[in-house]
């Protein structure tokens, strides 16, 4: 797939529940503007988040993933390459081409 | 930013920040330390003891999963010479346990572990399937879980076994204390915190040896270990009251993530004042690890949670007992424990009054008997099961195709 000119490749995998809320796909590889469009701030995960909602979750239930203030459902976690996004300043972490975020929803049965 | 160091080993990247103590650890220090935590509940609460066989309640969810991982790496490496079984119930929702009975399957053959699976049909005559279908979905998890909690002694029962662990973890007790608080059914608190439910009286003794271990711990250590566990809401969803409560800690958790902890030890604490309970805790606290408890009375929730939520439904549940003349007895004595006199309440300052709040518990330690219909442990002369198979049965011709 060839990138989409001023985007870059992320990687997103959707866990424990959540691909339910993301066409049943657990994992997803999606083109990211290397800009935030509102301000023109690069990519972070904050962003992420809204461009998934914007475009990627197909779900009427969005408050599973998202509450209404566009912060991210508490019980979800969030793996950065592998490290818990509070390591990384959650929603300020800066992306790369080729990062690898993961959601994951604790709230899904034991 | 930069990557941080591992607190314990200094060497590896940090890639965890524990909730209970904010430290920042490597993937190895981190599950070397959750299966430490979860030696030293075992070790000092004594949960075990060498031969002992033990059935794991696998639901092929995550915390069971992750139980059944640490049960088999700590029996090896401590030599605890423990022989473990893997239990599962089939509720007898189509397509619910399809997957996860395979990922429980996967499970048995990767941990080497035999496998024994019960299926509500051949315990109670009923699937959840039929249940749905008499009573609609509404109040439904309490049928599922009463139904189960009985299903995992049962099945422990004809294989002999006298332990079931659960994945309880500490979210799932804070939860119940949480919801308890909420009903102001303080009885239930022993209970819903205690490590071991069932004692030498019962035939089936239940623990839960993660009850200290954060759901998120569990999450990771699964994912770090790329463990393998199915995930999906029970198809007959749960009950508003707890996705309310479990949304609360996990809001709760987001600002002070040692809050779980401390509503567990909250709980615990509480449950201490309550009369005739004695709550267990770690034993390198002091406490004892007993409980009086009648285990039938530890209701799990809904179908998707293997049963890990103690405490259950209970608005439904009244309802269908109030139904029950069996049960006139115990409505007299919630409403004379509600009607207490308030200068009562003032008397007493170590032992609180309890009130039953609108469960079906009564105050205090409950009176240990058996079920004058299956015979199994019950705090009623009915058990709950038995009343709820009771309504069930007669409602089946009206809804048979
Ligand atoms: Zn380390
Ligand atoms: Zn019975």
């Amino acid at each position: 797939m060839a990138p989409e000119p001023d985007t870059m490749p992320i990687s997103v995998d959707f866990l424990g529940g959540l691909e339910t809320l993301f066409s049943n796909n657990p994992h997803h590889t999606i083109s990211l503007p290397l800009l935030n469009p509102s301000d023109s701030s690069p990519a972070n995960v904050g962003f992420l988040i809204s461009h998934l909602v914007k475009n990627h979750l197909k779900h009427p239930r969005t408050e599973f993933f998202v509450h209404s203030d566009g912060h991210l459902t508490p019980g979800i976690l969030v793996l950065i390459n592998d490290a818990d996004w509070e390591l990384e300043g959650e929603e300020e972490c800066k992306l790369q081409a080729g990062d690898k975020v993961v959601f994951v929803s604790t709230m899904h049965g034991g | 930013m930069a990557p941080s160091l591992c607190a314990i080993c200094k060497i590896g990247r940090a890639y965890i920040k524990r909730p209970k103590n904010h430290a920042k650890l490597c993937k190895e220090c981190f599950i070397r330390v959750f299966e430490d935590e979860i030696h030293h509940t075992i070790t000092s609460s004594k949960l075990f003891y060498p031969g002992e066989k033990v059935a794991i309640g696998a639901s092929g969810g995550k915390d069971s999963t992750v139980l059944a991982s640490v049960l088999k790496t700590l029996n090896e490496r401590h030599g605890y010479g423990l022989d473990l079984v893997l239990l599962s119930i089939d509720e007898g929702i189509t397509g619910y346990r399809d997957d996860s009975l395979k990922t429980v399957m996967n499970n048995a053959v990767q941990y080497d572990m035999p496998l024994k699976i019960v299926g509500y049909k051949e315990l109670y005559d009923w699937t959840m399937d039929e249940v749905v279908q008499t009573i609609g979905k509404k109040g439904n998890c309490t049928y599922c879980g009463v139904f189960r909690r009985q299903a995992l002694d049962r099945g422990a029962k004809m294989l002999g076994i006298k332990h079931v662990v659960t994945g309880h973890n500490a979210d799932d007790v804070a939860e119940t204390v949480m919801m308890n608080l909420l009903r102001a059914d303080l009885s239930r608190l022993s209970r819903s915190t205690s490590i071991v439910t069932g004692d030498d009286r019962s035939e089936v003794k239940r623990s839960k040896p993660l009850k200290y271990s954060y759901e998120k711990e569990i999450v990771l250590y699964a994912f770090h270990k790329k463990l393998e566990y199915f995930s999906t809401e029970c198809i007959y969803s749960p009950e508003a009251f707890r996705g309310s409560a479990r949304s609360l800690i996990k809001q709760l958790e987001k600002v002070r993530p040692s809050a779980i902890l401390d509503i567990v030890r909250s709980g615990e604490d509480m449950a201490r004042l309550v009369p005739g309970e004695s709550p267990s805790s770690c034993a390198c606290k002091g406490q004892k690890v007993t409980s009086a408890a009648p285990a039938e009375d530890d209701i799990g929730g809904c179908g998707s949670t293997n049963g890990r939520t103690p405490g259950g439904e209970m608005a439904a549940m009244d309802k269908q007992l109030r139904e029950n003349e069996e049960y006139a007895e115990l409505e007299v004595d919630v409403a004379k424990a509600i009607s207490k006199p308030k200068q009562a309440e003032k008397d007493t300052e170590k032992v609180l009054p309890i009130r039953s709040g609108t469960g079906p518990s009564k105050g205090g330690r409950q009176v240990l008997g058996q079920c004058k219909r299956c015979g199994y442990m019950s705090s009623q002369e009915i058990c709950q099961a038995c009343t709820l198979l009771e309504g069930l049965n007669k409602n089946r011709p009206q809804i048979q195709i």
